[in-house]
């Protein structure tokens, strides 16, 4: 599904990304964990199309196409949805247009029509309530003045409207509280499935243990340094990252 | 007889006719006032600081001349001049159309006339309102508009009347012919205790470079709350000059809310006088220049009394080589101790080339006072354009989707459905041909 070799990014001459190489297939749950500023976040903005970044060298291919040569909503079209560590607020757009202009502008990338306003409704409704948010919701402003908890959610419920193909969850889990955690993740849970993939980025365990992954990967300095199964996971749980950072540095003076 | 300066076009002309219209005394001494002023001032220049950044040359050297007094097509024109409200008064070319106007089913102790009609019954109250608050004495265009005005609307809203629809009044300039000028004039007075609200509506063919001279007098008594919607939808070569003036009496509430989309030059000067203890006033702008628009915004709060409020938010959107100016004014005169004003002006520049003026101007003379005031000058928001992009919006849509959020919250203020879709439409067109124009 996602093919990413030797992929290099950074901004404004700095090096951020320096040699990612990464296969998804599909259906398959990776995670990504690493030390705060080991490239996370880039890797999953440069995957969604921010042109902050620039991407030096390397290759993405998304179910076989060029996934770098695409706009940021076309690629939205393709399938790929990213939700934001830091989502954004946008006062003065409604919740409610907001994601049906998102589906509706998908859908009409991929030549389907409009989405009926009652199916709409109805189905945003379930969604919602699937993942503990009031319907009131609906009608406030794209994120503003939500809490960090609200957020995210709310991102969540925007991966559930929109049925991507590969999701990828930048610290979805952080700011949420346990029993958040627990109806965010089942709501993710209901989305696996054999056509739907995901990368996770997170910092803890727990998310893992509710979102089981396939496959865990550490990233340091702008590499993936090591991967393994979910028990990887356990294991920097125990250790923290200070061991793999060492392996991270001889590598890079290798 | 006045003496005229040689360099003011055909206004003598229109003048004389006024005078000799047989109206009363009192009016033609207003008018001759008016002129008086008119002559001894001139057109204002840029040397002068209130209008530093807009020239209205154009509009001093043209010849204006007199549309025709109805509208000429077969078709009545489309849009507000047909909506369905008890009272609607059009006008076209400054003379009130009876074909196009239609009030009836108003509430007792509600009265909407022309102008003209309410000068021939003998209207009191009039002469004792009619070019009493909007001063002519420093203002061209006021003394011009006052010395010429050939109708206009008069509302009067008794003590305790509430009015629930509000009165549309519609101010057309007709196709066909060269450039006409006209002077629209618009006095409302709200009783104690009385609710109203009136929306005046501005608009012309595209391809005349017409010219509307707009006063407007709002008389808001001991407790009464009028809304008062100004929208300036003029064509493309138009100049459109206008200014309204408040009054405000003990707690009298007045929400002012300027739309300005049209027009090749537009000012406004917006101003209000809270005149008695427990005044608010709110003002409310969303301007628009692309192309090569210019529009000027002078808003003056007279805080002339102790304990009232005024709130103020203007919004700027500027594309093209459009130039947009703004210029808050608020006085606090010594005696209006706990006055609070709060002014806020923020701009959206969607192209390098727009250029927006925008300057805070308070003077206060009061000790004990809460003035606050902010402008902004900005583009539109990276990160939330990529969010958007991100979540399948294209681009166009989604700049198109981020530019109309930051007129919302004024469109939002709108309480008359029919008027706040009209603006929402008609925002939206205006804001893709600004984009279509920035993509060639
Ligand atoms: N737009 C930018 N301009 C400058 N530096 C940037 C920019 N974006 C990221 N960086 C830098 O790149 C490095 C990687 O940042 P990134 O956000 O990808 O880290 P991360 O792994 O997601 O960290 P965290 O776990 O704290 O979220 C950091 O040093 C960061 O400061
Ligand atoms: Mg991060």
């Amino acid at each position: 599904m996602l093919q990413i070799n030797n992929l290099h990014a950074g901004v404004g001459g700095k090096k951020i990304l320096r040699g990612i190489d990464l296969e998804i297939r599909p259906g398959q749950v990776h995670a990504i964990m690493g030390p705060n500023g080991s490239g996370k976040s880039t890797l999953a903005q440069v995957l969604a199309g921010r042109d902050t970044y620039e991407v030096t060298s390397g290759k993405v291919l998304f179910e076989g196409r060029d996934l770098l040569a695409l706009e940021p909503e076309e690629r939205a079209a393709a399938g790929i949805f990213l939700a934001f560590q830091y989502p954004v607020e946008i006062p003065g757009v409604t919740n409610m247009y907001f994601m049906r202009a998102a589906l509706n502008s998908i859908r009409k990338q991929r030549g389907l029509p409009e989405i009926d306003a009652f199916d709409f409704m109805e189905s945003m409704k379930r969604k919602m309530q699937l993942l503990g948010m009031p319907e009131a919701m609906l009608n406030r402003a794209v994120n503003a003045g939500f809490s960090g908890g609200e957020k995210k959610r709310n991102e969540v419920l925007q991966l559930a409207v929109l049925e991507p193909k590969l999701a990828i969850l930048d610290e979805t889990d952080s700011g949420l509280d346990i029993d958040a955690l627990k109806t965010v993740a089942g709501g993710i849970n209901a989305l696996r499935g054999p056509g739907r993939s995901f990368l996770v980025v997170t910092h803890y365990q727990r998310l893992l243990d509710y979102i089981v992954p396939d496959v865990v990967h550490v990233m340091s300095a702008g590499r993936i340094v090591r991967s393994g199964g979910k028990d990887l996971a356990l294991e920097l749980e125990r250790k923290g990252y200070a061991e793999l950072d060492e392996a991270a540095v001889s590598e890079l003076v290798r | 007889m006045i003496a005229l300066k040689e360099d003011v076009p055909g206004y003598a002309a229109q003048f004389e006719r006024r005078m000799s219209a047989g109206e009363p005394a009192w009016l033609r001494e207003l008018r001759a006032g008016a002129m008086r002023s008119f002559s001894t001032l001139g057109f204002p220049t840029t040397h002068h600081e209130d209008w530093k950044y807009t020239n209205v040359s154009p509009v001093a050297t043209t010849p204006f001349g007199e549309g025709p007094a109805a509208w000429p097509a077969a078709a009545p024109p489309a849009g507000p001049a047909a909506w369905p409200v008890n009272a609607r008064l059009v006008f076209v070319n400054g003379h009130l159309s009876r074909e196009l106007s239609a009030v009836r089913g108003l509430p007792a102790g509600v009265a909407v006339q022309s102008l003209a009609e309410a000068v021939r019954n003998g209207s009191t109250v009039l002469e004792s309102h009619l070019g009493r608050h909007a001063g002519y004495s420093e203002q061209a265009f006021v003394a011009l508009n006052t010395a010429l005005a050939v109708d206009g609307a008069v509302v009067t809203i008794d003590s305790g009347v509430v009015l629930e629809q509000p009165v549309v009044l519609v101010y057309l300039t007709s196709p066909a012919g060269g450039p006409a000028a006209s002077y629209p004039r618009t006095l409302v007075l709200a009783g104690r205790e009385s609710r109203a609200s009136v929306v005046e509506i501005y608009s012309g063919p595209d391809d005349s470079a017409y010219f509307t001279n707009a006063v407007t007098e709002l008389v808001v008594r001991e407790g009464a709350a009028v809304d008062h919607y100004r929208v300036q939808l003029e064509g493309r070569q138009a100049y459109h000059v206008a200014t309204v003036q408040g009054v405000q009496d003990r707690a009298g509430i007045l929400a002012s809310h300027n739309f300005s989309f049209g027009a090749a030059l537009a000012r406004h000067d917006i101003n209000s006088v809270l005149d008695a203890e427990g005044a608010e006033c709110s003002l409310n702008g969303l301007y628009l220049a692309g192309g090569s628009q210019h529009v000027d915004n002078h808003t003056l709060l007279d805080h002339a009394k102790p304990n009232c409020a005024s709130r103020e938010l203007y919004k700027g959107i500027l594309g093209g080589h459009g130039t947009g100016v703004f210029n808050g004014k608020i006085v606090v005169r010594q005696d209006a101790q706990k006055t609070n004003a709060i002014q806020s002006n923020k701009n959206l520049l969607l192209s390098r080339d727009a250029v927006i003026n925008t300057k805070p101007q308070l003077e206060i003379f009061a000790d004990d006072v809460r003035c606050t005031h902010g402008a902004t000058v900005g583009q539109l928001d990276r990160e939330a354009l990529f969010y958007l992009r991100s979540r399948g919006i294209p681009v166009r849509d989604s700049r198109d989707l981020l530019t109309r959020a930051f007129a919302a919250e004024l469109l939002d203020a709108i309480r008359w459905q029919p008027l706040r879709e009209t603006l929402e439409t008609e925002l939206h067109r205006r804001l893709s041909q600004m984009v279509e124009a920035a993509a060639k």
